[in-house]
């Protein structure tokens, strides 16, 4: 039987609070979305939003003396059939490790603290390959040195014996790179990959994570602040503010055709070159995430903000076949549960 | 690495040298030395005549000339012939004297060492990775204590304890019974048990400090990126503990030699001073007090030196480890 | 047993957050600063009780403790070693009085054993009498009384935690005793601190040979080992010497050598302050370097400075009751804790007599509240929890 189903990552109703002296932080609060094979979906939004959240919460990565996931579930389609329920496995079990670098990898935004300061990157590749693929230290050390060129690195033999600090930035968000992928994971979480580097290296990063993808056609789960970094690389995005999903559509509808007042705010503040074109900030700053209202997070700095914005919290309205909006300008359309 | 290690000895050298001015004058600084008190007896044994018998004793103990040509000709003695002078209290050569004691000292203090690292690590990783647990507080709290106690008074506590309630004998290196006696299987067992309240005593300031700054550095290590990178690549929180946090913890358990040691050594100079143990200590007391001059100055000379050894080699150990130490 | 204060980077690297955005008065910003700190502090029960029985210890011992004292700190008593007192409620004939009472007490041998035994004398009661009349002394030297805190009806003889090996009323001297303890501390670390602050802050502000030559003697200072050089220095001190000029010695000897440590990191502090991007900003707008020094470093190293000088405190004082006790230290008539526990040397004399060693009681207690302090004011200003 052919298997026509496109999923890997299906996240439902995802909640993951933080339990504070002074009250509970919803990071995470309520989302809902999917990852098919091979695509790229971007999540973006301003800091605190909880879009890192999200992805650490998806590996079970959420510090557990901070926070923890207080509902939905996260389906993971380990074989294109059978989901398996990432919420409910231990987060300290060996289900969830088998899971982790194997069929879902992550990279983080700064390299030089994300490296171990004191194992060479051979060591911290052959690592997890002897770990997740069981090789021997000889197979191991020969994968390192071929992920290693797979990334761009020159001399792979000489680098692999490097500790972190002999590299570059650049060189080091490429080590990251192929310490993810050396075990062929189905997804790569990668969590302001660039945000850390040079707008050179950046480009260079970016480029390197599409030639890698284009090969090895793992999905791509790019989560950042910058709107123009989402542009160049998903297919599609969700829009995050105050740990809600406010949109999501593909990149087109994103850019050219979007629904919500915070997105649009948000393009609008983007700088483009060759354009002699206003800035125009957000007025107001992201809501103290301790004590949101029951009415639309967005609306003390909403533009069109109604009354019924101010009471109550809009639901999903489907504004294009594929483009969804939390937003009451769009209340005429149709709900989606 | 080998350029780091010769710079290192190179270092010491001129740093041995400073201690040494440093021990010796301190020595030299009260008025009078050895033979002063002595002077009111032989002035009445041998009237007159007792000033030139006195700086004949002076020339013979090597007490005479100016201070800075006593000093050189006891560091060249010490430098061209291993030979510290002689203790005018005891008439022996503070060689003797130095290596009796010495050894035990060391001795104690590397067994002090090891049982605070002994001790100090498991309580120090479970009290991080457990925070805020029953235990951590339980051994925060004992931590607070032995940090507060002056370690003369627990040693007597101990040891008032030990006699009245376990019926052990203690002062001393061993039992009556078995001084002079061959070693023996029991003698070993004897020493062993009198070594217990010393070496807990002593420890005990040390190892206070070892396990909170063990958890503080744990802790501060746990919240870092690093930690989880390794975790999202699928490793065990054992692994991520045992393996990449605590390799980098574990830094100020190798640095302690360098400064737990001389911490140890004073100690040791204390307690045993109350537990009657034939170390340096107590040797150096009563040089002290009695300005036997050479005795003191070679003991505060050679504790510094193996205080120095002790730093290097837990720097030397410090940079094996860490290897962005290494390229510094 | 003298922990060398151990300081770590973590000690040294600190940023304060402010806590009202918007006010961007540099005053106000230091002063938010503290009530910051301050707030913080007193959310740790423990650090502000320790705070509280500081204070009330200070105020009350260092200026009153001829009030809380039973007997003056050199009388002496024909009973040597008696045990601490029993008070009483009921009598030996078992009627039961209100008032608190003790009977007096003698020593005497049993003649077959030779040991000796306690005896208290039933034929007559004392009552506890509270701000009862003792001897004579200064209050805070302005005028002179006789009320004590607690004392005991004409005739009786009453010692609290026993007497010592001469007959001295242990609790009475206990309370001498914690008085200059208590300030030897401060004095001793108050040295170390400006000798570590300025020879630390000229070897990180100037650099260079200076630099260079004031790290080479911190670490030959460092690597002899601190009793034996403390038992050194104590040992010159001539036996001449009154006992308040001794005093000055002793805290002279353990503040010159508890300077290095201070010293050191009040460089490194230096050195990468400098570096700091406020400062660089600062430098940016042509701020001279006086100005730089106050506004910028000197706050933000405050609660730093505050923080170890609370954790230096006890150090100092452990080192003065050793020496003491070994008799290199202060000596009599001057009474610290240490020298209290001179008594209590010999370990057959206190298997005999543990009693003794209720000075070391009043040590720990210091000692323990100086350490929660420092660690409550060490976390307060700490922002990185």
């Amino acid at each position: 039987m052919e298997n026509t189903n496109k999923k890997l990552l299906e996240v439902n109703n995802l909640k993951t609070y933080f339990y504070q002296e002074d009250g509970i932080v919803k990071a995470v609060d309520d989302i809902s979305f999917h990852i098919d094979k091979g695509e790229t979906i971007g999540i973006v939004g301003e800091s605190g939003c909880g879009k890192s959240i999200t992805s650490l919460s998806v590996l079970r990565l959420v510090p557990r003396n901070k926070g923890k996931i207080a509902g939905g579930t996260i389906k993971y389609y380990i074989d294109g059939e059978n989901p398996i329920d990432i919420t409910a496995l231990d987060p300290r079990g060996t289900e969830v490790r088998k899971i982790r670098g194997k069929e879902i990898a992550m990279i983080f935004q700064e390299p030089m603290t994300s490296l171990h300061p004191v194992f060479t990157v051979g060591n911290q590749i052959i690592e997890v390959v002897r770990l997740q693929l069981g090789m021997t230290k000889k197979e191991a050390r020969e994968r390192a040195i071929e992920m290693l060129r797979l990334v761009g690195i020159a001399s792979p033999e000489q680098r692999v014996d490097n500790y972190p600090h002999e590299l570059s930035g650049g060189m080091r968000q490429r080590v990251m790179i192929a310490m993810a992928l050396s075990c062929d994971p189905n997804l790569l979480i990668a969590d302001e990959p660039t945000t850390a580097l040079d707008v050179t290296i950046e480009a260079q990063i970016l480029d390197l994570m599409q030639d890698l993808q284009n090969r090895i056609g793992m999905a791509i789960m790019f989560i950042t602040h910058d709107l123009q970094v989402i542009g160049e690389m998903s297919d599609r995005v969700n829009v995050m503010y105050a740990g809600k999903i406010v949109e999501t559509g593909t990149i087109d509808d994103i850019y050219h055709n979007s629904k919500h007042p915070y997105t649009q705010g948000l393009l609008k503040s983007i700088p483009q070159i060759g354009e002699k074109k206003r800035l125009v900030p957000i007025k107001g700053t992201v809501p103290n995430t301790v004590d949101l209202p029951s009415s639309c997070y967005f609306a003390p700095r909403c533009e069109f903000a109604m009354e019924i914005c101010h009471k109550k919290e809009p639901p999903d309205f489907k504004v294009g076949s594929e483009q969804i909006a939390k937003c009451w300008l769009h209340k005429s359309r149709e709900e989606v549960s | 690495m080998l350029t780091y290690i010769v710079r290192r000895l190179a270092f010491m050298i001129p740093t041995l040298l400073v201690i040494s001015v440093v021990a010796f004058a301190v020595i030299e600084l009260p008025p009078g030395d050895f033979l002063t008190q002595q002077m009111a007896q032989w002035e009445e044994l041998y009237g007159d005549r007792a000033e030139v018998m006195i700086e004949n004793m002076r020339a013979i103990y090597g007490l005479d000339g100016s201070a800075i040509e006593r000093y050189y000709r006891w560091i060249t003695r010490i430098v061209f012939h291993g030979d510290f002078g002689r203790s005018f209290l005891e008439n022996t050569r503070v060689t003797d004297i130095i290596m009796n004691r010495v050894f035990l000292t060391m001795g104690i203090s590397l067994v002090t060492l090891f049982f605070t690292w002994i001790v100090a690590i498991p309580i120090g990783v479970y009290s991080a990775v457990k925070q805020y647990s029953f235990f951590d507080y339980l051994f925060t709290f004992f931590a607070f204590i032995g940090r507060a106690f002056p370690n003369f008074a627990l040693a007597l506590v101990l040891m008032y304890v030990a006699y009245t309630y376990f019926d052990w004998p203690i002062g001393g290196l061993m039992s009556r019974s078995f001084r002079g006696e061959p070693l023996s299987m029991a003698k070993i067992a004897d020493v062993a048990r009198h070594m217990v309240i010393p070496v807990i005593v002593i420890g005990t300031h040390g190892l206070a400090g070892l396990v909170r700054v063990l958890r503080a550095m744990i802790l501060d290590e746990m919240n870092k990126e690093y930690v989880q990178t390794a975790r999202s690549k699928g490793l065990s929180e054992r692994v991520v503990i045992w393996k990449h946090v605590f390799i980098i913890a574990c830094q100020p358990i190798v640095s302690t030699i360098g400064w737990l040691l001389p911490q140890i050594v004073s100690g040791a100079a204390i307690v045993s001073i109350v537990m009657n143990l034939p170390t340096t200590g107590e040797a150096l007391l009563s040089a002290l007090t009695n300005q036997d001059m050479y005795v003191a100055a070679s003991f505060i000379l050679v504790l510094s030196t193996l205080t120095l050894i002790g730093t290097l080699i837990s720097d030397l150990l410090l940079a094996f480890i860490d290897p962005r130490i290494r390229y510094n | 047993m003298i922990k060398s204060h151990e300081y770590s980077e973590k000690d040294v690297d600190m940023t304060v957050e402010v806590e009202v955005p918007g006010k961007k008065d540099p005053q106000n910003i230091a002063q938010s600063q503290w009530k910051l700190i301050w707030r913080r502090f007193k959310k740790h029960k423990l650090a502000k009780n320790s705070l509280i029985i500081l204070v009330l210890l200070y105020i009350g011992l260092v200026g009153f403790a001829e009030f809380f004292a039973v007997h003056d700190r050199t009388d002496i008593f024909r009973n040597r070693y008696l045990p601490p007192q029993t008070i009483r409620f009921f009598d030996n004939e078992g009627n039961f009085h209100i008032r608190p009472f003790i009977y007096n007490r003698t020593q005497q041998m049993d003649p077959r054993t030779w040991s000796q035994t306690t005896v208290e004398d039933y034929s007559q009661r004392y009552h506890l009498r509270l701000f009862a009349r003792g001897f004579e002394y200064q209050l805070l030297g302005l005028f002179t009384t006789d009320i004590h805190l607690l004392g005991v009806e004409e005739g009786g003889q009453l010692f609290l935690l026993g007497t010592d090996q001469l007959g001295r009323c242990i609790f009475s001297r206990i309370m001498f005793g914690t008085r200059i303890s208590l300030v030897i501390g401060l004095t001793g670390v108050f040295i170390s601190m400006i000798l570590g602050v300025v020879i630390g802050g000229i070897s990180g502000l100037v650099g260079g040979i200076v630099d260079d030559a004031i790290q080479r003697l911190i670490e030959v200072l460092m690597s002899i080992p601190h009793i034996p050089l403390w038992m050194a220095f104590a040992a010159i001190v001539p036996d001449a010497w009154s006992p308040l000029q001794v005093y000055f010695a002793i805290t002279l000897i353990l503040s010159i050598i508890g300077w290095t440590g201070l010293a050191r990191v009040v460089r490194s502090k230096f050195l990468s302050l400098r570096e700091m991007d406020y400062v660089t900003a600062a430098h940016s707008f042509n701020a001279p370097m006086f100005y730089i020094i106050y506004k910028h470093l000197i706050p933000n190293f405050m609660s730093f400075l505050l923080v170890n000088l609370t954790l230096a405190i006890p150090t100092m004082i452990l080192a003065e009751t050793a020496l003491s006790f070994l008799g290199i230290g202060l000596r009599p008539p001057v009474v610290s804790l240490g020298v209290l526990l001179q008594g209590a040397q010999n370990f057959q004399t206190v298997s005999m007599h543990p009693w003794l060693l209720f000075p070391v009681v009043m040590v720990i207690v210091i000692v323990l509240c100086y350490n929660f302090v420092g660690d409550g004011l060490r976390d307060a200003a700490d922002p990185y929890q």
